[in-house]
């Protein structure tokens, strides 16, 4: 069922490690307007966090490329998160996905990041093709509004 | 700085304080300057202080493994102290007390022999 559009942007940046700041910042600015907790804020950030930091140190390993981070805010104080980019696209979706697996143990990554945006989130995809890129996306829905509301009605 | 760091002789424990956000982009400074550290005063026990590190991403579970795997080759052992509750969830979530402590331990108090 597809929800109604509240409110959406779109960023487009290069994949400069100083970036990963900056799309957390950008996306929780703009997520604020529903009133998120403070503990489900954090979780977004991070899911974000991890997914902008795959484009940087994996789709475009060595390379400045293009990201593109688009947020929409739905009905139902859902948020939907697409993370894109035009980089080398991952060979194997469901190894990539695997807690603890890395293709770059020598940067120190803990393999981590699919398994943080996944527990994250409620839903998590992942399309890639090789060569030309990989889209992520998220949607979370946040709770904390939704109860107070229940709350001041009841 | 993003990391202050100190040394008790005394208990041969290096104190390390890191501040900001811990992502890719932070991580590596942070955990030269550690390892530089480390190597010049091999350390028994590895501080790292979280108190001052408002966010952090996957990039801190892999600083905590590389310290970690250091201090072991060392014949050493860590600590991970005063997490804020969001950068201990990431902790908890990677089983981070599998490597070390998470301990809170309130300034004034001391940890392996170095004040906090």
């Amino acid at each position: 069922m597809k929800s109604r559009i509240i409110n959406e942007m779109t960023l487009r940046f290069p994949s400069l490690s100083e970036n990963e700041r900056f799309a957390r910042l950008a996306v929780s600015g703009f997520v604020s307007c529903l009133d998120p907790a403070v503990d489900e804020l954090g979780e977004i950030k991070t899911a974000v966090s991890e997914g902008v930091t795959n484009c940087i140190v994996h789709a475009y390993r060595g390379r400045i490329g293009e990201i593109t981070l688009t947020v929409r805010l739905l009905e139902d104080s859902r948020v939907y998160i697409r993370i894109k980019d035009k980089g080398c696209g991952i060979e194997d979706i469901t190894k990539a996905r695997e807690p603890l697996f890395t293709t770059a143990p020598e940067d120190e990554r803990a393999g981590l990041g699919f398994a943080i945006m996944e527990s994250f989130t409620d839903k998590l995809t992942v399309r890639s093709s090789k060569g030309k890129g990989t889209t992520v996306t998220m949607q979370r829905t946040l709770h904390s509004r939704k109860d107070q509301d229940d709350k001041s009605e009841s | 700085m993003p990391v202050e760091i100190y040394y008790d002789a005394e208990s041969r424990a290096l104190l390390a304080e890191l501040s900001g956000d811990l992502d890719h982009c932070t991580a590596r400074p942070m955990r030269t300057a550690i390892d530089t550290e480390i190597m010049k005063r091999l350390p028994l026990k590895l501080i790292l202080d979280f108190e001052n590190v408002p966010f952090m991403d996957s990039s801190g579970i892999g600083l905590l493994i590389g310290r970690y795997k250091l201090m072991n080759d060392l014949g050493g052992s860590m600590i991970a102290v005063n997490p804020r509750p969001e950068v201990k969830k990431i902790m908890e979530l990677a089983g981070v007390r599998r490597l070390c402590p998470i301990v809170e331990q309130r300034r004034g108090s001391f940890v392996g022999g170095v004040k906090l």
